[in-house]
């Protein structure tokens, strides 16, 4: 099993058509939405978690790419300064996905990275600004 | 049978005091009982580590040649109070940078204001001072500019007229729509609740009559050593309290002083709260004598036993109205879900205990090895409660 998180760019032919849905019904994938948008000049972009076997991951992508779909790996990422991070926990406010939580032995608040989908909710929610996105 | 704080002083400097933290007292309390605990323990120590808006310093920058009677001043752009003396300013935690947005884009980010401005210069940064003045016969001088540093300032203290709250509100929003307030981000239909009080570890709520800390305690302060000055503004101890005595409302509050250097920015962080402002958020911590078996039993006092009041922050707060919608403990809160109206909500803190633990483990560190004594209150700060005896 793999898990990718990516982002699909689709041009502006391709926006109106039902291209993702595929990837569930041909090639066994699933996936979590992250994030979607169409630009004012209606190019679609869409970041995605894609869980399913290797072979129909990169099966999938393949398909993608023949419909003319742009994709990257998502680069972009949460990234927690130590240095700042007071461990209040306003944080918690915010997570979707409690990827901040509290250790309740230690009251410090534990980033779990693989469990952040880069919302970025946190970033100014966070009162000493210690969660910074990099590129 | 009690403890005087000369005799616990003397233990101090022996290097003999035992001294624990108000979260150690709780066990030892359950362990060994108020009677013993009161006999063979001599310090109790307290910590918080929160944002408190109410909180500045006075700085005093030294005189210009040619001398200035600063009419206007500007510390890396935010402006200080010069209301007082010629080089005398304030620089108050709340205050944002000219030409900052504000509110301007909702929410604002209010990413550098006071606060950042105090803790750039206890950690040592340079910080750029920009001085008007309008000019007279003994102070000619008109304007004045020069990159500071806490090292060569004349004089820098912390005064901040209300720390370390006795207690707090829960914020939870019952609206339809994310507002942002001072208590962080509060999500639409009780979506979540946020709370900022140390709980069984804050200072005020382990000596919740001010039997104890008075006008001249010495503290920690931001890393540093401080006092209480006087109560806090909107110090209040007529309010409903629990049978253990705890306050169930926001209560008492100290006004706390001490010198800008010594201090470090791991203890003063400066705070930029999404859509409310910048602020600061201190630490504090308070060693609590143990001169009686009373001062025991409040010093143990655990998180199920402490209530905070749950408000709403869309209307109930912003329009004054006083309405309660319930009350949880500390030990709900701290459990990650409460129920408000029947629902199910997650809470969030504002108030690290973390660093509130470090501090009160600071502290004890401080006085077991003789390098902190305490004082003698010279006046107990007002406490309803506690003068009806």
């Amino acid at each position: 099993m793999v898990r990718h998180k990516i982002v699909l760019h689709f041009p502006h032919e391709q926006v109106d058509k039902p291209i993702v849905s595929k990837l569930v019904r041909d090639y066994n994938l699933d996936f979590n939405i992250l994030k979607a948008s169409i630009t004012p000049r209606e190019e679609g972009l869409l970041v995605l978690e894609v869980t399913g076997e290797e072979a129909d991951y990169d099966r999938g992508l393949e398909y993608l790419r023949s419909c003319g779909v742009d994709i990257q790996p998502l680069s972009q990422d949460v990234r927690r300064n130590e240095e700042r991070c007071t461990h209040c926990g306003a944080c918690l406010a915010v997570c979707p996905t409690e990827a901040l939580r509290l250790d309740r032995e230690t009251w410090e608040v534990e980033f779990v990275e693989d469990e952040c989908v880069a919302c970025e909710l946190c970033v100014k929610a966070c009162p000493p600004r210690a969660m910074e996105i990099h590129y | 049978m009690g403890k005087t704080i000369a005799e616990i002083n003397e233990r101090i400097r022996k290097g003999e005091a035992v001294v624990v933290t108000a979260e150690e007292i709780i066990d030892l309390v359950e362990e060994k009982g108020v009677e013993e605990v009161a006999r063979t323990v001599d310090v109790v120590t307290t910590g918080t580590f929160g944002p408190m808006c109410s909180s500045g310093a006075f700085i005093n920058l030294g005189h210009a040649q040619p001398r200035i009677k600063i009419h206007r001043a500007w510390l890396n752009e935010v402006p200080a109070y010069c209301g007082i003396a010629a080089v005398d300013i304030y620089i108050g935690a709340t205050e944002m940078a000219e030409h900052d947005p504000l509110n301007e884009v909702f929410p604002g980010d209010f990413r550098y204001g006071g606060g950042h401005v105090i803790e750039d210069l206890v950690a040592g940064r340079r910080v750029h001072l920009r001085a008007e003045a309008y000019g007279t016969d003994c102070y000619p001088n008109r304007r004045w500019e020069k990159d500071i540093t806490l090292e060569d300032v004349k004089e820098a203290w912390l005064f901040n007229p209300r720390n370390a709250y006795q207690n707090y509100n829960v914020a939870v929003n019952l609206s339809d729509r994310v507002i942002y307030t001072y208590m962080g981000v509060l999500r639409p239909n009780l979506g979540n609740a946020n709370y900022c009080s140390a709980g069984q570890l804050s200072p005020l709520l382990n000596d919740p009559l001010f039997r104890t800390i008075g006008v001249g305690t010495r503290i920690f302060l931001g890393g540093g050593v401080g006092y209480v000055a006087w109560h806090g503004t909107q110090h209040n101890t007529g309010v409903p309290r629990a049978a253990n005595g705890t306050p169930t409302r926001p209560a008492g509050t100290i006004a706390v002083i001490g010198d800008l250097r010594g201090m470090s920015p791991r203890y003063l962080t400066g705070y930029s709260i999404l859509g409310y402002g910048a602020t600061l958020a201190v630490g504090i911590g308070i060693p609590i004598p143990v001169l009686d078996e009373e001062v025991v039993r409040y010093a143990a006092v655990r998180d199920a036993d402490i209530s905070a009041p749950v408000v709403d922050y869309s209307v109930d707060y912003p329009q004054g109205t006083g309405r309660v919608l319930g009350e949880v403990t500390y030990a709900e809160l701290k459990s990650g879900r409460i129920v408000v109206e029947g629902k199910e909500v997650p809470t969030a803190p504002l108030s690290s205990y973390s660093r509130a633990r470090e501090i009160a483990g600071v502290l004890k560190d401080w006085i077991r090895q003789g390098r902190f004594l305490l004082t003698e209150p010279v006046e107990l700060l007002p406490c309803a409660a506690r003068e009806r005896g």
